[in-house]
């Protein structure tokens, strides 16, 4: 066992892991962070996408020995105050979602694609996604989301509108 | 899947890696950025004894500039090179091809020696590399030693990186007045390389100066595409003079059979995707 010290979601945490345990796993059942999804368990999908330090990782793919001393994020530490996050209220008012599951990992990816390129074209943010797949095929409206986020998207109106 | 158990060291220095590479556990890891080896152990394809984690050695990580070169620390991150603005202005050829591996959260935790010790024949980073001439510094208890590109890569997931010793800069030659780029072959998202091409050229009034060409997934290592190199060198920078050199990418190359491809295709795909990557090159 590897003692570690994890800020997940604003929370520090000081855990006793075996080195092979999965980040994804640590956040599931130690953490208890179910938000974040295991979806194909092959490095595929991009529903356990988190941040790690301010950036999205598959958290399937990294150990959580490697997150030591680092900040994660989580789709459970975005709504402050139970206030959806601007992406979360986007995808519910998009209809960005059917089933649901690759919800947590698109929102996380997304938020990551426009704090590194706020002002996307469509075909950047298909680019952005291409490491999230949604098997309901949603992908026309979780595009629209993203976009409608996008800087300059948004009329004065509108943003006053999403915050009331 | 969870993968088998193993002891797990985080040295802070290249000496102590090192050390921990001499130990006497029975099968030893390097994990750099986990992105290749992680799901490999996950499948249980492979079930080392001890992991060597690199992540905490600074000394491993960042881009500097050298003079007449640009050095790439080891653990530097997909992510950090696609959007560094000395690789952007000196080896943008390096930029281009950053850009197209796997997907946005593989950039962020792959690493760029990580990828080049791992030498997948598909991986995206060996042949820009051989192209632009890239000398690999590898680390042992006895020193350094720089090794060619053209002898880093022996064979399918064979480098020249030995079982003791770390690759742990890579130092690019500047190309600073070339422009390039990398034209990547998929059938589907974040999939490997089926084949991709490296190019680079250097253009005066309106003719290719020098070009360099190299070919990813056309044989087990990366391969120069030296027939391609001389066949542009002289020739005015046009779509059709570039198709007629292209017309040689295939020569020396030996690539595989499997689902995606069979090797003649692959053949085809060579000469279709220089000619595109010559072009955009030279901006035609």
């Amino acid at each position: 066992m590897t003692q570690i010290s994890i800020n997940v979601d604003g929370v520090n945490y000081s855990d006793d892991v075996e080195p092979r345990t999965l980040l994804v796993h640590y956040l599931r059942e130690q953490v208890g962070k179910t938000g974040t999804v295991i979806g194909c368990d092959t490095s595929n999908c991009g529903s356990c996408t988190v941040h790690l330090d301010g950036q999205s990782v598959k958290s399937c793919s990294v150990f959580a020995v490697q997150a030591d001393g680092h900040e994660v994020t989580t789709i459970e530490g975005l709504a402050v105050d139970g206030q959806l996050h601007p992406m979360q209220q986007a995808f519910h008012e998009n209809h960005a979602l059917q089933c649901g599951y690759c919800t947590p990992g698109m929102i996380m990816q997304s938020i990551d694609l426009l704090n590194e390129n706020p002002s996307p074209s469509e075909e950047e943010v298909r680019d952005g996604l291409e490491g999230n797949l949604c098997r309901c095929t949603g992908y026309q409206n979780i595009v629209k989301a993203v976009l409608s986020q996008a800087e300059g998207a948004r009329t004065p109106s509108e943003a006053q509108g999403a915050q009331s | 899947m969870i993968p088998a158990a193993f002891d797990y060291t985080a040295p802070e220095s290249v000496s102590e890696a090192l050390e921990a590479l001499r130990s006497d556990a029975e099968e030893i890891k390097v994990l750099a950025g986990g992105q290749s080896l992680i799901p490999v152990l996950r499948l249980r394809l492979a079930a080392p004894t001890l992991l060597v984690d690199l992540g905490r050695i600074s000394e491993l990580h960042g881009i500097t500039d050298e003079g007449d070169a640009i050095v790439i620390g080891a653990m530097t991150t997909h992510h950090d090179v696609a959007t560094n603005p000395l690789v952007a202005e000196h080896a943008v050829l390096l930029t281009k091809a950053a850009e197209t591996v796997a997907d946005p959260q593989v950039r962020h935790r792959g690493t760029f020696g990580g990828a080049l010790v791992h030498a997948d024949p598909a991986g995206d980073m060996p042949a820009p590399a051989l192209a632009l001439g890239a000398e690999f510094v590898i680390t042992g208890v006895d020193g350094e030693r720089t090794v060619t590109a053209a002898d880093f890569f022996q064979d399918l997931f064979t480098t020249a990186v030995g079982e003791d010793e770390l690759l742990t800069k890579v130092r690019i030659p500047k190309h600073t007045s070339w422009s390039g780029h990398y034209e990547k072959f998929t059938r589907v998202a974040q999939q490997w390389s089926i084949v991709a091409v490296a190019a680079a050229v250097k253009a005066d009034a309106g003719t290719i100066s020098e070009a360099k060409v190299a070919l990813t997934n056309m044989g087990s290592t990366p391969i120069r595409a030296t027939a391609v190199e001389q066949a542009l060198v002289g020739q005015p920078a046009t779509a059709g003079a570039i198709k007629a050199a292209a017309a040689h990418a295939d020569e020396g190359t030996n690539p595989l059979t499997d689902t995606n491809g069979d090797a003649d295709y692959r053949r085809h795909l060579a000469k279709v995707l220089t000619r595109r990557a010559v072009v955009s090159a030279a901006g035609v």
